[in-house]
């Protein structure tokens, strides 16, 4: 039996979670919920629709532009989470030798990060613009291209500018957590290694990896989640296009859904996300676990 | 002296080269935004391959598209909408984060891992998989086109982040700090309110100004969920009246691309070390 003092406790507890676990409960919990019914009808905007089953998930089954999409997805996110990996962690080893500017580098470098993405996008889409291009003319005048190059015209061009623009953009996350993380390293360590004779890249694979290896699981499966979802870069650039040929799920979930009106199923295709996102968020949840046992230990 | 020479010029190869490479191509797009802004029309159209194209100035700086984008749009509304909602939407926040994050560090409570465990997952959810339905919802609150749309959605992202940020801050503090209190007579909410909080203030600010970034920048719920000129927030703003089908309106919209970026990147140069430990505190937890 609990005593008095541990169900003032509780009722404590329970007050000070209840604005909390109100908000996400009305806006997160229930429209999850209403969003799985939603998926089951055959709803359009203005009419309730009828109960269809999984019609929805069997026609997108079968829409070419959905496989389209969900292919698009996996390359978007694999390519783009991978080269911010590998770019970031570069930075970071970077910055780490730096002596001079290091602060005044870092706060820059986060720019493309605060700045709101749509914005500056909207300055990528120009400098890609096919008549005006700066790009083109920079490249032209390094000796990289020829001709004039139409980033996003065709559905390979277009994919690879989207690609380079998500990873323009978060780069600098992975750069600054990894920096933070590599400034946590016992630089006795890194001495210890260079009298053993490792050499600079012995000493990244068999140290510096390693030790950095739980922080840079959590950044990659985060951006993995934020990357996989996302909406604004491929919104503004090229809207899906050429041809339906970049859509992610989260575009075409919003030219089904909001654009054409066909609810029902623009609900469905944003739910297609939904297990994939699981078993990252599952992943994610068993790093931190483990990342925070590992500290209670110590 | 040759092994110093040596190193000097390695340094410079492998450091200073590949990383100032890297900061201009960072910082570019932001210069390019700015010089098309102030561009005058009739050099902006110039295609890329004729010889007068001078991409990297002007010559002639005009502010007509800035007059334009304040004469023709509302962008002004537009501004101050952003920082309404930006506003509330973090207060909000910070409130229901901090009670929330007090609870799960500090009350022992069944249920408690869970529930923690519970916040932390909505953090993970993307905007994008809850978007349709929850303007049903919003529709059904009767909030559609209204302020109060974003106001009331966006701490479904933000108060995870600040449960989550503030939970790790809590847990630097000694519990020693509210026993003492408690022993002095005050009150366990007492001792939360008067002495815990005001330890965590630099936790709080961190998560605050974080938490008004990524309202200010939020995209997807205000196209959604407002649809009048009047209610718009900056970045739908911008990009549905100055798009006009397949005609973008160059000088107009990178002049309110540069002001809708002008005041997250004030506010954060005041606080670049907060907004660094926020970032690098979500992800560690």
């Amino acid at each position: 039996m609990a005593s008095s003092r541990e169900r003032r406790e509780w009722l404590l507890a329970f007050w000070l979670l209840f604005p909390a676990l109100f908000m996400l409960g009305l806006f997160v919990a229930y429209p999850f919920g209403r969003g799985i019914w939603l998926s089951l009808l055959n709803s359009v905007v203005g009419r309730e629709g009828d109960f269809i089953g999984i019609q929805n998930y069997i026609k997108l089954w079968h829409d070419s532009i959905f496989q389209r999409t969900t292919l698009n997805t996996f390359i978007y996110t694999g390519a783009a989470t991978i080269l911010k990996l590998a770019i970031g962690m570069a930075v970071a080893l970077m910055m780490d030798r730096l002596i001079k500017f290091k602060r005044i580098l870092r706060a820059s470098m986060l720019l493309p990060w605060i700045v709101p993405t749509v914005l500056s996008t909207l300055a990528w889409k120009w400098m890609f613009d096919p008549t005006f291009s700066i790009v083109n003319w920079i490249f032209y005048h390094l000796g990289l291209i020829q001709f004039r190059v139409d980033w996003l015209g065709g559905p390979v061009a277009a994919m690879c500018s989207v690609i380079l623009v998500n990873v323009w953009r978060g780069m600098p996350f992975f750069a600054i957590t990894l920096l933070a993380g590599l400034q946590t390293i016992n630089p006795a360590v890194m001495e210890a290694a260079t009298i053993d004779g490792a050499n600079a890249w012995q000493r990244f694979w068999f140290v510096t990896w390693p030790l950095l290896l739980p922080i840079t699981m959590v950044v990659f499966l985060f951006s993995v989640i934020m990357t996989f979802a996302d909406f604004q870069l491929v919104y503004i650039l090229t809207g899906g296009g050429p041809a339906n040929s970049t859509h992610l799920f989260a575009t075409y979930a919003y030219q089904v859904g909001i654009a054409t009106g066909k609810i029902g199923e623009g609900a469905a295709v944003s739910l297609a996300m939904f297990p994939f996102l699981f078993w990252v968020v599952l992943l994610q949840l068993w790093y931190i676990r483990r990342g925070q046992g590992g500290k209670g230990g110590a | 002296m040759a092994a110093v020479a040596g190193a000097r010029w390695k340094r410079w190869l492998f450091l200073y080269l590949p990383l100032g490479a890297i900061i201009i191509i960072t910082l570019f797009p932001f210069y390019y935004m700015a010089v098309t802004a102030a561009r005058p029309d009739r050099e902006m159209y110039i295609p890329w391959n004729r010889p007068n194209f001078a991409p990297f100035w002007t010559l002639r700086p005009t502010l007509e598209h800035f007059g334009l984008l304040f004469q023709e749009t509302l962008f002004l509304r537009w501004l101050v909408n952003t920082f309404v909602i930006a506003t509330l939407a973090t207060a909000i926040s910070l409130f229901c984060g901090l009670l929330a994050a007090y609870a799960l560090t500090r009350l022992r409570f069944p249920l408690g891992g869970p529930l923690g465990t519970g916040i932390f997952v909505t953090y993970l959810v993307p905007q994008t998989l809850l978007f349709i339905p929850l303007g049903e919802v919003i529709r059904s609150f009767l909030l559609s086109d209204s302020l109060w749309a974003l106001i009331l959605t966006y701490p479904t992202f933000l108060i995870p982040f600040c449960t989550w940020l503030m939970m790790g801050y809590f847990r630097t503090i000694p519990g020693s700090l509210e026993e003492c209190a408690q022993i002095d007579g005050a009150s366990r909410l007492q001792a939360m309110v008067r002495i815990v909080f005001p330890v965590a203030m630099p936790g709080i600010l961190s998560a605050g100004i974080f938490a008004f970034t990524l309202s200010w920048n939020e995209f997807l719920y205000a196209l959604v969920f407002l649809s009048s000129a009047t209610n718009k927030t900056i970045p739908v703003g911008v990009v549905s009246e100055l798009v006009r089908g397949d005609t973008f309106f160059w000088g107009p919209l990178m002049a309110g691309a540069l002001l809708g970026s002008v005041p997250v990147a004030f506010v954060y140069s005041f606080f670049v070390e907060h907004y660094v430990s926020a970032m690098t505190g979500a992800v560690k937890g």
